[in-house]
């Protein structure tokens, strides 16, 4: 049988493969979402109808070929229809995060000039009004979900299910405009604008063309065998790079199906009755799972508790070699089965994750013990690494060749090589145009010869030919007495425990490390309620004396095995606090994505590094908090500072500083 | 004095109607005690009007008045231009009032989305046979049904409880669902019995909203009972103020918190 994605004729935009899968898997589904409890189904034929629809609206609305269209709302169909519609007519979709604040979005509605914007519902409707007060330009505002809309001014204002009528109404008059837009389409021309988090200054703009997105597309669905079978979940954020490969580019080339929750909530509940065959997630979504399976089994009765540690015992053995295909003794394999049978079935159903057939985390390290939980149960979870300017795919595990301390082999088609200081170049069909209005950036970030800096410090592994990335370049750094310092890699062992969600790790330059640690609510908030420990708030707890001692047997187990690794033994943690407060992206701690802003917090934060090398017990602090709507607010602490014990070399270290 | 056909314009420029129901110089009495003496006052077409006071006011019984669970011994209750005479529950369901409950009345056992189908009981007409047998016209109904309902959960945003059994929700949450088996009833007048009572200041902010939209979305008229005076002053279009019994002020937000009897009482001065 031929291949069912080989392309035919000129596939050079999202627009012509949209048409190639009504013609091949007409009626198949192409977009699922639920709504009122009921998964609404719309075939690649339905699909390609509503779209067009959508096109033409834009056009009767006057969207020009070259202008950007803002795309702010959770993922659903019609959001991913608008990016499509508004390629279409030839102008360029950007997505946006919804969770953005309206400072936020008003920096990037003025830097791309956003002339039509799509909105989720009210939410968004009002930050855009509100960033109208500094940003001009914006002259159509369009919005899916009609609730509390009625008493808007819609002089400029629609429905996006209006736009779609007038659209039918009008495609008589404007079909043969808008065919002459797609015609228009070619490989170069732009597919998206994607604005990266930035964990430094303002966030900037990637293009990427339709070469980037199409040719990555085809080449990473080949890698995994994606077929027009595959059913996703789209629950991640619309701006990010991953969801537009995976939900549009990857669905689009394969033929596949996309699933769209209900809500945020209800992502749990819909990804068991979806059961996707391919998944997407980053670290911290297996992070929050595997706490909640945690709590739910210290509160399960003393017979379940005993099969559940038992069978995983034996998964963990044995359950990521039979994954890779290696040889394992008939015994283990029958234990295993019946670990199956009781525990590792069961459990995978519960997390909507019984049909994963390719399973993939990236954005940051994930804990190895983690990783392997998730491998151990069958799961073919495998790392990935990328990034916004290249597409996502720079390298990939294969299957059969997954470890959690590496990246993989570069993807199809990709080459890397690493420079002298040890930074990580690439160059590839999915390396990005440029940065919007940026050439300074764009110069300094992609040479003559398209090789891409991508800022982390890595190497390839000599026996596997894996690339092996340590941290961040800017954040690897040298400790006073010339040890190496890579906070991330502690972090990462720091956060594999459920009770502890965050940790930043400071050190650079100075005589030894400490940490400022955030505790997870869900996981020390069960153990305080199964310890009758009364708490009323956040900061409360976490300044409980019992939770410093466990948070500190955490860092002196980090230490522990810090410590085994002769490069990084220098980077123990001597002194740790426990923040009052969670990092959070609307106080400008972390991006969007969750990524831990360094510069920030330390600035943010002087007084409790300075604290934490003063040799100073507890330190009084005010903070500021942004509150959900934008306002602020202060919170003051007392932290308490404590110290932790370190092994092997670094004992000296702290010794020699005093 | 407002004409009584004639509406008025709200501050946020909602028209609102003409009068939907009526209080007539009601008082009312337990054995000799008096709970409401001679108190007038009107609800119109589209407005949310509150009934505040201090405690043991008599604001509890006037609602029980207003939803025709108590019959004043004198004075007339007009409802859509017609006296209304002694009521059974039901048939006051099927005049199009629905109610929610000071201390949460909801069917601890059963799943949010049971507990709210049994709000739209009054529209199911099918016999207990077919019923039973999930048949014809029964299985129509209970889909025409759920179709509504589940437009109320998506109102509501209680999408993620659907299926949870209502005993196992926090407090706010099933406050959300007691509104949201009101609602089901599709009432032409909702009455709230202190919605916000027990409530953090954040699930009381969520309240507020889904008041507001439920409003302005259905064109409900809602009479509430409320303690939280912030919550009463930016909520409602009108205010009727109680206090041992007897009403001490009416009118809009403004009027009301300047009226020296409604400072005095919440202040408390001594009654002679």
């Amino acid at each position: 049988m031929t291949d069912p994605q080989a392309p035919t004729g000129e596939l050079h935009s999202i627009p012509a493969l949209l048409a190639r899968n009504v013609g091949r898997f007409g009626n198949r589904p192409a977009y699922r979402e639920k709504e009122f409890g009921i998964w609404q189904s719309w075939t690649w034929a339905e699909a390609a109808d509503e779209i067009r629809a959508l096109a033409l609206g834009l056009l009767v609305l006057g969207l020009k070929p070259g202008d950007y269209v803002a795309i702010i709302g959770r993922n659903r169909p019609a959001h991913y229809w608008g990016m499509i519609a508004a390629q279409m007519c030839g102008a360029i979709p950007v997505p946006l995060y919804q969770d953005a604040v309206a400072e936020e979005m008003a920096y990037v509605m003025d830097h791309c000039g956003a002339r039509f914007v799509l909105c989720g519902d009210q939410e968004q409707v009002d930050k855009v009004l509100e960033v109208e007060e500094t940003v001009t330009g914006i002259e159509q505002i369009i919005y899916t979900d009609k609730r509390g809309m009625r008493k808007y001014d819609h002089a400029r204002m629609n429905a996006l299910s209006d736009v779609q009528d007038e659209g039918r109404a009008a495609a008589q008059r404007l079909g043969a405009e808008l065919d002459a837009r797609i015609a228009a389409l070619d490989y170069d021309s732009t597919c998206v604008m994607l604005y990266t988090s930035g964990t430094t200054g303002k966030p900037k703009g990637v293009v990427l063309s339709n070469r980037n997105i199409i040719e990555t597309s085809k080449n990473s669905a080949q890698f995994d065998h994606l077929s027009q079978r595959e059913e996703i979940v789209a629950y991640l954020p619309m701006a990010w790079v991953g969801d537009f490969i995976f939900s549009v580019g990857q669905a689009l080339w394969a033929g596949f199906t996309v699933n769209c929750p209900e809500g945020a909530h209800t992502m749990m509940t819909d990804m068991r009755e979806i059961g996707p065959t391919y998944f997407f997630a980053p670290p911290r979504v297996f992070e929050n799972q595997l706490t909640t399976v945690m709590i739910r089994m210290e509160d399960a009765g003393r017979v379940k508790r005993w099969l559940f540690r038992h069978f995983m015992d034996v998964a963990r053995r044995v359950g990521p070699a039979l994954l890779d295909g290696k040889q394992v003794g008939t015994g283990d394999r029958l234990s295993y089965a019946l670990g199956n049978l009781f525990v590792y079935g069961p459990l995978k159903n519960t997390l909507g994750l019984s049909r994963v057939r390719v399973g993939y985390t990236a954005g940051e390290a994930i804990g190895p013990e983690i990783f392997d939980f998730y491998r151990s149960l069958g799961i073919n979870l495998k790392q990935l690494y990328g990034q916004t300017e290249a597409s996502v795919f720079i390298t990939q595990q294969p299957d059969g060749q997954v470890r959690s301390d590496t990246v993989g082999v570069p993807s199809p088609g990709v080459e890397v090589r690493i420079a002298e200081n040890g930074e990580v170049f690439y160059r590839s069909p999915g390396t990005f145009v440029e940065y919007y209005k940026n050439a300074d950036s764009t110069a300094s970030t992609k040479d003559a010869q398209g090789w891409v800096a991508t800022g982390d410090a890595g190497f390839f592994e000599d026996a596997t030919g894996h690339l092996r990335i340590i941290d961040r370049a800017k954040d690897v750094g040298k400790m006073a007495d010339g040890n190496m310092f890579a906070p991330k890699y502690v972090e990462n062992k720091l956060k594999f425990y459920p009770n502890i969600l965050e940790a930043v790790v400071i050190g650079n330059g100075r005589d030894y490390c400490t940490a400022m640690i955030n505790i997870d609510l869900n996981a020390v908030g069960n153990w305080a309620e199964r310890n009758n420990i009364a708490y009323a708030s956040y900061q409360e707890l976490a300044g409980h004396p019992q939770v410093y001692a466990t948070i500190r047997e955490h860092v002196e187990a980090v230490n522990r095995s810090v410590a085994e690794d002769p490069m990084l033994s220098g980077c123990q943690v001597h002194r740790f606090l426990v923040l009052h407060k969670e990092l959070d992206p609307d106080d400008g701690e972390m991006t969007r994505t969750r990524k831990v802003r360094r510069a920030v917090i330390n600035d943010k934060f002087a007084d409790l590094v300075a604290a934490l090398y003063d040799g100073s017990d507890s330190i009084y602090t005010e903070t500021e908090v942004t509150y959900e709507d934008g306002r602020k607010g202060k919170i003051t602490a007392t932290l308490k500072i404590e110290d932790a014990q370190v092994f092997g070399d670094a004992q000296g270290q702290k010794v020699a500083a005093e | 004095m407002l004409d009584k056909t004639e509406g008025y314009s709200t501050a946020d420029g909602r028209q609102i109607g003409g009068v939907l129901m009526e209080m007539k110089n009601i008082t009312l009495r337990f054995g000799g005690v008096v709970a409401i003496k001679d108190i007038s006052f009107d609800i119109r077409q589209g407005e949310i009007r509150a009934i505040i006071g201090p405690n043991g006011a008599g604001k509890s019984s006037m609602l029980n008045v207003i939803s025709g669970f108590y019959h004043p011994q004198e004075g007339e209750v007009w409802f859509k231009g017609y006296r209304r005479g002694p009521m059974k529950p039901y048939e006051v369901a099927r005049l199009g009032i629905a109610r929610t409950f000071q201390n949460i009345a909801l069917f601890d056992g059963m799943s949010v989305l049971d507990n709210i189908m049994t709000g739209r009981l009054n529209r199911m007409k099918s016999g207990l046979l077919s019923q039973a047998l999930w048949w014809g016209a029964a299985e129509r109904e209970e889909n025409e049904n759920r179709e509504q309902v589940e437009k109320i959960i998506d109102f509501l945003e209680i999408q993620n409880i659907r299926k949870t059994p209502v005993g196992r929700l926090p407090y706010g949450l099933k406050k959300r669902v007691e509104l949201a088996r009101a609602l089901a009833a599709e009432p032409q007048i909702l009455l709230l019995d202190e919605p916000m009572a027990g409530m953090n200041v954040e699930e009381k902010e969520d309240m507020s909203r889904f008041i507001l939209d439920v409003n302005d979305e259905f064109g409900t008229t809602i009479a509430l009972i409320e303690h939280d005076m912030g919550v009463v002053m930016d909520l409602s279009d009108r205010v009727v103020v109680m206090d041992y019994g007897r009403k001490i002020g009416d009118g809009n937000p403004d009027e009301v918190r300047r009226n020296q009897d409604v400072i005095d009482a919440y202040l408390g001065v001594a009654h002679d």
